[in-house]
């Protein structure tokens, strides 16, 4: 009955399905070959990455779970815990924009409440083809409409994230998106069935035929087909997972639950044998209570569904009246499906019949890691020389034209679709360094980031990796926090790909050795294999989700200009790099180079000096320099103010002028302080000796930068804003007639 | 002290919002009041919040109107109790026939999150008498639908009976097209009934109440009804007494009742 096309169908070699055989010890019928197949897809099961994720520093001091469970949970101290993670939606969002952004929205939001903690941000990493492309446009406003549809009526601020365009996201767009949840430290919960004789319970939405085979659909590469893969996107319902969350944590607020697991991908088969592996038991089902939205669907579809806003809760059969009473109040079903048991095995009953019959164990702990092979990608030779192009004459103009870079331009077009103040602890808006979070009734405040730089990571992986953790720590830096705990979100394409793994390693290498630098533990995340459509990948794009602690949130800077006659302070030293920039990029449409050079050690004391100034209440704005280098940094200092407000700023630097305007060199922040703070930031600089150095003033209507005696930037403040402002929304204009 | 009642519909999601600003950052006695519930529990006003009540499904507001309360709320209206509606609760109170006129899209057909201008046209009102007339007030905005509409004949009554009290404007206080992002009409942005003890307004004055949060400018209409409802109960602000206030906790308490 299995023969080869039904393996191929499900995404299973021959050896995997020996291996099934020989597990179970017997051939397992078309049920069961399903569950097999999504619980042992990359998405799932991990096969390609497990080896090498291992690399990644899982220990510190504020850590209360790390990676293996929904998401990772961090201390905070006062009784708090933060629970964070980041989730990839890339595939459903290329075939339906609208619901393959939303539900990744909704399964992200399923991680951080299933563990007792109320999500209190969204960010998102969004990454498209070039925007002047209508394809690329549409995908890119189904995805915000999408991640906005879902957020704001849930209720959650959606505070920040990138958004990023290249060539190599034409076909292949990402879209990661990564909660933070606050929760109290003794009301966290796990995805554990234990308990023999408990009652296994199903809450939420109804069961239906969408999403089947959602999780290996995202295992594989896209062909021309992928029109016909659209029943595989589920569909999204904000206002039933909004009734889910209140209808959880008050079953949790009361002590009603021994464990609970959100049916994410791969729906009941995940949510079943993992809780009931975890916790060394085994589960006993019928499929004919699972509550239906259609009728005749049979097991392997009830089983496979990836219907939304459902979760799996394990009971004491005396609570499960109290726990119906609460899922009624709020309009849901709750209903008792099966027991716990003892034996290990995973048990589904359909009609009388017995359908299932599959050890746990084997599913979700069985399914076998691969150390595929990795080969130094040839392209790189060519793409990492670089003969620098002969430096424009007019760097003026070069100014408004890298304003205007969908890149570096103004994003706002994107974040006001998003609700970015409900639940009122948004401090910082959208388009910051990082989002920082108040907590009401405390000092204290969290910050939060999302950061990645793939251009970098694909002309060396490594040095990319290590780039982002540094980069998304200097952003934390900027608001005053300090990092705390890391999630990631690993896009790469096909794995069975030398070229691929190769560059996966190396960048698995790089963030481990830069999260070991700045000891930080990697609480879990996700990894996106096969971004990839015929034969086309994505630049390897590690997306970094750092979160920091603020110890005082009244002394968090802003992020733009807040008066005129404040002196400008540059930390950190000007190189003349201009390997993978924006700049050339641009310009001279080079993707080409080395990625700056990175000093851990120089990194860490410009951090902590800049953490400290602001602390110490010397610091006005804050801003870390990145794409487009000093001039871009300076210029959305003065139009992210209150008002716009403008520089003079004078360099000595003996390099090319165009590397220091655009040049992408690491480890700098510019600060900005009153005149009588001056001195003393440079005092703390000077005892942590990090280089630092007064470079200007703000104010006036111009943005000016002088390079040895000579003008080299001198651009009206409006000028310059509109070509900012307008760039992205010009492109979205609604024709009049 | 006062006693405000924050109405819980399936899906509002400023309830705690204004909960908090309410009672932690005003120091007023605030309770929430579950949709399923008949009883108003002896408060002085009650608030509709924000949010996506039942989804926004249907339209937004449509559905919330039918729910329980919604019909004490209405004998509360109707017996001159005060009743503030925020973005989803002025939608709700459109739907619920309490306010009138109906809202269509936002003028671009997006989502729209901002901060906003608004100037106090009335300030003889239960909901602005701590303002000025012509003061010019900064509060975010954040809703799909909150381009209000009503009929030439209506507008013009609403205009002769002075029920718009705020309108966009830009930071001046001018009216401009630009300034009037959802596209309303007149520039509306907060509207009374006639009897004066029903408004609802689109822009969220509890996300513009804390310093630390960018503006406190929404207090006006907060401290406005406290004052309004000091008066008429005779109390005098200075006799007063400040209630102890409740520990504040970063997570909000559990809501509603069986």
């Amino acid at each position: 009955m299995i023969d080869a096309k039904t393996l191929a169908d499900h995404n299973l070699t021959r050896e995997e399905y020996d291996l099934i055989v020989k597990l179970i010890g017997r051939e397992p019928n078309l049920t069961e070959l399903g569950i097999f197949s999504v619980m042992w897809s990359e998405h799932c099961g991990y096969k390609s990455s497990r080896v090498h994720l291992k690399k990644f520093p899982t220990r510190g001091k504020h850590l209360i779970q790390g990676p293996g469970e929904n998401a990772g949970v961090m201390d905070i101290g006062d009784g708090l815990a933060v629970v964070f993670k980041i989730e990839s939606h890339n595939h459903p969002s290329y075939i339906e924009p609208y619901q393959g952004a939303a539900t990744g929205v909704g399964g992200i939001l399923r991680d951080i409440f299933t563990m007792g903690a109320r999500p209190v941000a969204v960010l998102d990493s969004l990454r498209f083809g070039p925007i002047d492309e209508p394809r690329n446009r549409s995908i890119m406003d189904g995805v915000v409409s999408g991640i906005s549809g879902y957020g704001n009526s849930f209720g959650v601020p959606t505070v920040g994230g990138e958004v990023y365009f290249n060539d190599c996201y034409a076909q292949n767009p990402l879209v990661n998106v990564c909660c933070l949840g606050l929760a109290r430290k003794d009301k966290l919960f796990l995805a554990r069935a234990h308990g023999p004789g408990n009652a296994v319970i199903y809450v939420g939405a109804k069961t239906g035929r969408d999403g089947i085979h959602g999780a290996t659909m995202a295992s594989a590469e896209f062909g021309e087909e992928t029109e016909h893969k659209r029943p595989n996107v589920q569909v999204g319902d904000p206002f039933k997972e909004k009734l889910l969350l209140e209808a959880c944590l008050e079953a949790m607020s009361r002590n009603l639950i021994i464990g609970i697991q959100d049916m994410g991908a791969a729906g009941l088969t995940c949510s079943t044998t993992e809780m009931a592996a975890k916790a060394g038991t085994g589960m006993e089902i019928n499929l004919d209570l699972v509550p239906q939205r259609e009728a005749g669907m049979n097991p392997y579809e009830i089983m496979l569904s990836e219907s939304q806003e459902r979760m799996l809760i394990v009971a004491e059969p005396d609570k499960v009246e109290e726990l119906q009473r609460i899922f009624n109040k709020w309009d849901l079903d709750a209903v008792v499906i099966g027991k716990v048991t003892g034996d290990g095995q995973l048990k589904a009953y359909f009609q009388g019949q017995l359908v299932i019959d599959i050890p746990v164990e084997a599913v979700v702990d069985l399914c076998p890691a691969y150390r595929r092979p990795a080969a130094t990608p040839a392209f790189l030779k060519k793409a990492t020389r670089l003969r620098l192009p002969e430096m424009p004459s007019d760097l003026n103009q070069v100014f408004l034209q890298l304003l205007a870079s969908p890149n570096i331009a103004d994003k706002e077009w994107v974040f006001r679709q998003y609700d970015h103040m409900v639940q009122v602890n948004t401090m910082v808006l959208p388009g910051a360094d990082a989002a920082v979070l108040r907590l009401k009734g405390l000092k204290k405040g969290l910050a939060i980031t999302l950061d990645g730089n793939s251009l970098y990571t694909y002309l060396n992986p490594r040095k990319g990796g290590q780039i982002a953790v540094a980069e998304a720590c200097r952003n934390l830096a900027c608001a005053g926090a300090a990092p705390i705990g890391v999630t990631n979100c690993l896009n790469f394409g096909n794995p069975e790909k030398p070229e691929v793994m190769w560059q996966f390693k190396q960048a698995v290498e790089g963030i481990a050795e830069a999260c070991r630098q700045f000891e930080i533990p990697v609480t879990g995340g996700n990894v996106s294999f096969y971004n990839e459509t015929e034969g086309k990948a994505v630049y390897p794009t590690p997306v970094l989700g750092i979160i920091g602690l603020v110890e005082n949130t009244s002394l968090v800077p802003a992020a733009g200009f807040r008066a005129a006659g404040e002196t400008i302070i540059l930390l950190g030293e000007n190189k003349a790099e201009l390997g993978g920039s924006e700049y050339l990029r641009l310009v001279f449409s080079e993707e080409k180079g080395e990625p700056p050079t990175l000093n851990f050690e120089k990194e860490k004391r410009v951090q902590e000096c800049c953490r400290q100034a602001i602390m110490a209440g010397l610091v006005r704005t804050a801003h870390d320099l990145s794409e487009g280098g000093l001039a871009l940094a300076l210029a959305e200092c003065s139009f992210k103010g209150q008002r716009r407000i403008g520089f003079q700023v004078k360099l000595n630097d003996a390099i090319r002028t165009d590397a220091l305007l655009f040049g992408e060199s690491q480890s700098r922040i510019i600060l900005v302080a009153r005149q009588k703070n001056v001195r003393k930031i440079l005092a703390l600089a000077r005892k942590m000796k990090v280089p630092a150095r007064i470079i200007g003033q703000t104010g006036g209507r111009k943005m000016v930068i002088w390079h040895r005696k000579k003008k080299v930037i001198d651009q009206p403040l409006d000028l310059g804003f509109r070509a900012w402002k307008n760039a992205i929304p010009d492109y979205f204009k609604i024709k009049k007639n | 002290m006062m006693k405000f009642g924050v109405v819980v519909f399936p899906g509002s999601n400023c309830d705690y919002d204004t909960f908090h600003v309410l009672q932690n950052v005003m120091g007023q006695e605030t309770v929430f009041l579950w949709h399923k519930d008949h009883d108003l529990q002896g408060v002085d006003c009650v608030v509709l919040p924000g949010g996506f009540s039942y989804g926004d499904y249907l339209r937004s507001g449509a559905i919330a109107r039918f729910s329980p309360i919604m019909r004490e709320i209405k004998k509360f209206a109707d017996s001159g109790g005060l009743i503030l509606g925020i973005c989803n609760g002025f939608q709700i109170l459109l739907e619920a026939g309490l306010l009138p006129g109906a809202m269509l899209r936002n003028k671009n057909l997006k989502f729209l999150c901002q901060q906003v201008n608004i100037r106090i046209e009335n300030n003889r009102t239960a909901f602005s008498g701590a303002g000025k007339k012509g003061q010019v007030l900064r509060i975010p905005i954040a809703h799909f639908d909150g381009n209000y509409y009503a009929p030439p004949e209506l507008l013009s009554e609403l205009e002769k009976n002075n029920q718009i009290v705020f309108r966009y404007c830009d930071r001046k206080g001018q009216l401009t097209e630009e300034a009037n992002v959802n596209g309303s009409v007149n520039s509306i942005a907060g509207l009374i009934n006639r009897q004066g003890n029903v408004l609802g307004m689109m822009p969220h004055p509890e996300r513009a109440s804390e310093n630390i949060l960018g503006s406190e400018d929404g207090k006006v209409i907060f401290r406005s009804l406290i004052d309004y409802l000091e008066k008429k109960k005779g109390t005098g602000k200075k006799k007063t007494v400040r209630a102890v206030r409740p520990a504040v906790s970063p997570l909000p308490p559990l809501i509603g009742t069986f």
